[in-house]
């Protein structure tokens, strides 16, 4: 149990993380990354929805017909996600006000169903539990690296904090659209230089040890 | 809560394929903007079955929260209704064009089971319910986001197709050229910025 929970954890948090590894749940990551704030709570958000319905598909697996599997995960999501949307919307109006309807796009983000569809359909709950929890954790790290960036850059803060740096003008392109796509560009760039680097490193240790 | 009964449905319908452009401003239903954008005639014909797919599906989720959600104040069932709406509605299509439109389905087919996930047909419908739209600013709000979808995957087809010739540098292939050729796009669009404001 402990290394299948190691694995699981390796595996989601880089070697197939969900962003920049497999571009997954890329609307939310690119549309609440301009502040930090919000990107913490979207990715609470995902982290519980992505945990509990990989726990209850799982819970399911040997009950739901194979045909109609889709409809029902759909639904499992969409019920964790009214929770998570009325939650936010008691405790935290202000944030659920800038996060809109991305909010209600939990149900649709892709490593959701993706996580349902791969892992929770073959695996017991508890590990099913702990994978989803790690694909939505790969994906708030990500969010929160992207946001800290936009935001310094873009409005000069840190967590809503103002820096109040002298002769600094903020880059208002970094908080448009735009600076969303070429932060995630930039992410992607680094992440698979990274592993094409690895990859080589092992393939000349195998040849060495020939 | 954003009310907007003085937009004409006309200026909602060009801000949503410029300015509030649904991939370029927006991001709704980036992962088939991503996976579905290597060939131009492909992407164009996901295009249109989006577009179709929108108008229809924003329509009827109107009807429906306007006279059986709003009335029975089941609001926080919305997600649930709307999703099941629009996989139904894709259903429903998918069925109606294998009987009357058998080349059409031949064609879009195979992208229908892949629209009911794409984030943009259910963020439409959200965006509809935050923004208070009435029934033809709905009716033009879905079909010009769906246009501009169009147009930004069409787009960024066209584009990928004469890029791929080129040498990319290395890592940078795929995904990671693609974000940064639809930043470049966002880019040029904000150049229309200002023309017409909804958000």
């Amino acid at each position: 149990m402990k290394k299948e929970l190691q694995t699981v954890f390796y595996r989601n948090l880089w070697k197939e993380n969900p962003v920049i590894r497999q571009i997954l749940g890329i609307c939310s990551a690119l549309a609440v990354t301009n502040l930090a704030v919000n990107s913490l709570v979207m990715g609470l958000g995902l982290m519980f929805v992505t945990a509990l319905s990989s726990f209850t598909i799982s819970l399911l697996r040997n009950y739901i017909p194979q045909r109609i599997r889709m409809i029902v995960q759909t639904l499992i999501i969409a019920a964790y996600v009214i929770v998570v949307d009325i939650f936010l919307k008691a405790n935290l109006p202000e944030i659920s006000k800038a996060l809109g309807p991305y909010v209600g796009l939990i149900i649709t983000n892709c490593i959701i169903m993706g996580r349902a569809e791969a892992f929770a359909q073959k695996n017991p709950p508890v590990l099913s539990l702990f994978d989803g929890l790690f694909a939505g954790l790969g994906y708030t790290i990500i969010l929160l690296g992207v946001a800290l960036i936009r935001e310094l850059l873009g409005f000069g803060s840190v967590f809503g904090y103002s820096l109040n740096m002298v002769n600094f003008t903020p880059w208002t392109i970094m908080v448009m659209p735009p600076g969303a796509f070429f932060m995630i560009a930039i992410f992607i760039w680094i992440s698979s230089n990274m592993m094409s680097k690895r990859t080589e490193k092992a393939k000349l240790k195998k040849q060495e040890a020939k | 809560m954003l009310n907007s009964p003085n937009i004409s449905p006309f200026v909602i319908f060009f801000a949503s394929i410029i300015t509030s452009n649904m991939i370029l401003s927006n991001f709704l239903g980036m992962c088939s903007f991503i996976s579905v954008s290597n060939e131009y005639k492909t992407a164009s014909g996901l295009g249109k079955s989006v577009t179709m797919v929108m108008v229809v599906t924003t329509i009827i989720n109107y009807v429906i929260y306007k006279y059986v959600v709003v009335p029975l104040s089941l609001e926080y069932l919305r997600y649930i209704i709307f999703i099941i709406v629009i996989a139904a509605s894709v259903q429903i299509i998918e069925l109606v064009m294998d009987r009357y439109l058998p080349d059409l389905h031949i064609k879009l087919g195979i992208f229908l089971p892949l629209i009911t996930v794409n984030c943009a047909i259910l963020g439409i419908s959200l965006f509809m319910v935050i923004r208070n739209y009435d029934f033809w600013q709905t009716l033009l709000f879905g079909f010009g986001s769906g246009l501009g979808w169009w147009l930004a995957i069409a787009t960024l087809a066209a584009i990928k197709e004469k890029v791929a010739k080129n040498n990319i540098p290395k890592g940078l292939e795929g995904p990671g050229l693609t974000f940064i050729i639809t930043g470049l796009m966002a880019l040029a669009f904000i150049g229309f910025s200002g023309i017409f404001v909804i958000q």
